[in-house]
């Protein structure tokens, strides 16, 4: 098991130095540069020409790349051109309010998608399941930044119930979580259904009733525990989808979390930030599917049996 | 004669059996009739789709729910009517006095408990004795070392195990209860050969000990003459000949569905070209034939066979249902 984890975190490097690869390849088309942006328009040109070759602006990308590799192997992502504080100082503050909307988004959507994705499946075809999965499909289909909008009008501005804006309470999150959550819940509850469905039909929950179990013994020892192991999958890809979501979320309801960062970096043409911001997260959804195919392998004795060995 | 009526655990009469989808109604099982008394085997014979298995799920009540229905018949076991009783008595029922071993054990056993688990959870759902914890743990132990599984392999989960393991502990699972009736849908059809004539004799070993009634479902007239005191041949959903294993396997006369089924078994002691099976395909039964269901079939089909029911005809415990009989003085209850 321990060598799993070993060897799951040692994929962690290709896919990092990937990721580095891709982020400075991508900015490296985006316009303008960074001193410009820095020193402002009116800077003289010799200034801004000697600024961005102290950035390393006018290097090559596979220089660039290479000296952003040996620095962070000492452990210097660089300095934000924008605040000049070491990158993750800010990542670091921001962080909670992101993984605290992720991790809440995470667990609405478990806590709403499993069970009434059950229910849906155990009463197939009658009226609750039509009302589960017909609201499911639009909560599926519906854009998260409208939803956001929709929300904030009825509950902020008409009727005054929830902040628009800002992380100050709970209270602040219950918009914005509720937001994010709502498709990806609507997901897991379609799939848990699918799943559930499938596992109804195997053979082995035909011979737990030959034994005289009930219903209820039927669906919460034999059918829940496999057909829930797709869905914990599922669970952890969207988390990362989350994550990514975040980005819109944040935004529509001005909360400072790293997606925010992100953005104000992306146009402010901040390098190192963006690349740390994006290395972040990149280590954040491998942990999280790391975590994901432990748990399976905690439920599932045939993955648990593969690992061990 | 009063000792018959007592010894005698399961009568079916009649029993009719559907499956109704949207678009169609499948006509499984078509009036049958049988009896099994303490302690015998039955042996129910015949080609994949003849019903067998409906028959088997029909007397648990295990039909799949909503589509599979039985429209006629009673099904009395200890002289009360299964097709009556409510779910939660059927539920008692299941597993503590009659109990099923499934056809593939590789998908029969939930492969995310221990074996363990699984056979405590049959003792658990049937404790009439309220033993404790340890006692149904050794309980379990016993039960494995009954089918020849080591008790320490007991934490293990079913892919740890081969297909005849698996099988065996699914026999084990069945018999925890010491149920009076045990039906074996095709138990060893998905073995190994080898395996197969391991896990029957088991099978037999035990029933004799535990003084159980089997109903054996196979398509296997070498493993029925091995094990069973009664057959009965099903062809689409009826039962077109029965009788005891001596009427079967001794007796001259058979209806020619039985001739050809014996036919497609190969004969160590004669040399036979090839395999002779019986031509065609089983009726489609969402539209069976008119008459004899068997006549497109049948070589020795004559014109009446399309246009009436077949006869059923006596002799003695030996019935068969066959136009080709009728001269020959047996007696005709159904026309
Ligand atoms: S009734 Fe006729 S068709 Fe049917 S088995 Fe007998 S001879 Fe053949």
């Amino acid at each position: 098991m321990y060598r799993y984890v070993i060897r799951r975190l040692l994929t962690l490097i290709p896919i990092l130095l990937g990721i580095i690869f891709l982020v400075l390849f991508i900015m490296s088309f985006t316009p303008g540069d960074p001193a410009s942006l820095l020193l402002g328009q009116d800077a003289p040109e010799e200034a801004i020409v000697q600024l961005n070759t102290e950035l390393g602006y006018y290097d090559p990308l596979l220089v660039k790349y290479a000296k952003y590799i040996w620095n962070a192997l000492h452990g210097d992502f660089g300095l934000s051109y924008r605040t000049q504080k070491p990158v993750f100082s800010e990542i670091i503050i921001r962080f909670p309010v992101t993984l605290k909307l992720a991790f809440y988004s995470v667990i609405l959507t478990a806590i709403i998608g499993i069970p009434l994705g059950i229910i849906s499946a155990v009463k197939k075809y009658k009226p609750i399941d039509m009302v589960c999965t017909s609201c499911a499909m639009v909560f599926a289909s519906l854009p998260r930044f409208w939803l956001g909008l929709l929300l904030i009008l009825l509950f902020s501005v008409e009727l005054k119930l929830l902040p628009s804006n800002g992380v100050g309470t709970w209270k602040h999150f219950v918009l914005p979580v509720f937001t994010l959550a709502a498709p990806t819940a609507a997901n897991i509850l379609r799939l848990t259904r699918s799943t559930m469905l499938e596992t109804i039909r195997q053979d082995y929950v035909r011979t737990a009733r030959a034994k005289g179990a009930s219903e209820r013994l039927i669906i919460f020892r034999h059918e829940l525990k496999n057909a829930l192991l797709p869905v914990i999958t599922s669970l952890g890809v969207e988390f990362g989808v989350l994550l990514g979501g975040a980005i819109l979320i944040e935004t529509v309801f001005s909360m400072p979390g790293i997606s925010t960062l992100m953005i104000t970096s992306i146009r402010m043409k901040d390098t190192p930030q963006v690349t740390a911001s994006i290395i972040f997260f990149a280590i954040l959804v491998c942990i999280t599917m790391l975590l994901v195919d432990l748990i399976y392998a905690l439920i599932d004795p045939r993955i648990r049996s593969k690992y061990i060995k | 004669m009063n000792n018959e009526i007592k010894n005698k655990l399961l009568e079916i009469r009649n029993l009719k059996v559907v499956y109704e989808t949207d678009l169609d109604t499948i006509y499984a099982v078509n009036g049958i009739s049988f009896e099994l008394d303490k302690g015998q085997t039955l042996g129910i014979v015949g080609e994949t789709g003849a019903g067998k298995t409906t028959t088997a799920l029909s007397i648990l009540r295990l039909l799949p729910q909503d589509i599979g229905k039985i429209t006629e018949g009673n099904i009395i076991f200890e002289g009360e009517d299964l097709t009556l009783v409510s779910e939660s008595m059927m539920r008692k029922i299941r597993g503590e006095k009659i109990s099923m071993i499934f056809q593939d054990p590789m998908t029969s056993l939930n492969p995310v408990l221990s074996i363990e688990r699984q056979l405590l959870e049959a003792l658990e759902l049937h404790n009439t004795q309220n033993r404790d914890k340890n006692q149904l743990k050794a309980r379990v132990d016993e039960m494995l070392e009954l089918v020849g599984i080591p008790k320490n392999r007991k934490h293990e989960y079913p892919h740890q195990f081969s297909g005849g393991m698996k099988q065996r502990v699914v026999i084990a699972m069945a018999l925890a209860c010491n149920p009076l009736l045990i039906i074996a849908d095709e138990p060893t059809t998905a073995l190994d050969v080898t395996i197969q004539a391991q896990v029957l004799s088991m099978m037999k070993e035990l029933k004799e000990k535990l003084g159980m009634s089997m109903i054996l479902i196979t398509h296997d007239l070498g493993i029925v003459a091995e094990t069973c005191d009664k057959v009965a041949v099903m062809y689409a959903g009826e039962i077109i000949e029965s009788g005891s294993i001596e009427d079967i396997f001794g007796r001259e006369k058979h209806h020619p569905y039985t001739v050809g089924l014996f036919g497609s078994i190969p004969n160590l002691e004669i040399e036979t070209p090839r395999l002779s099976p019986i031509d065609g395909l089983m009726p489609d039964p969402t539209n069976l034939p008119s008459g004899c269901k068997f006549h497109p079939r049948c070589p020795e089909a004559m014109e009446i066979c399309s246009e009436e029911l077949p006869p059923i005809i006596e002799y003695g415990s030996h019935t068969i249902v066959c136009h080709k009989f009728k001269k020959e003085g047996g007696v005709n209850e159904k026309n």
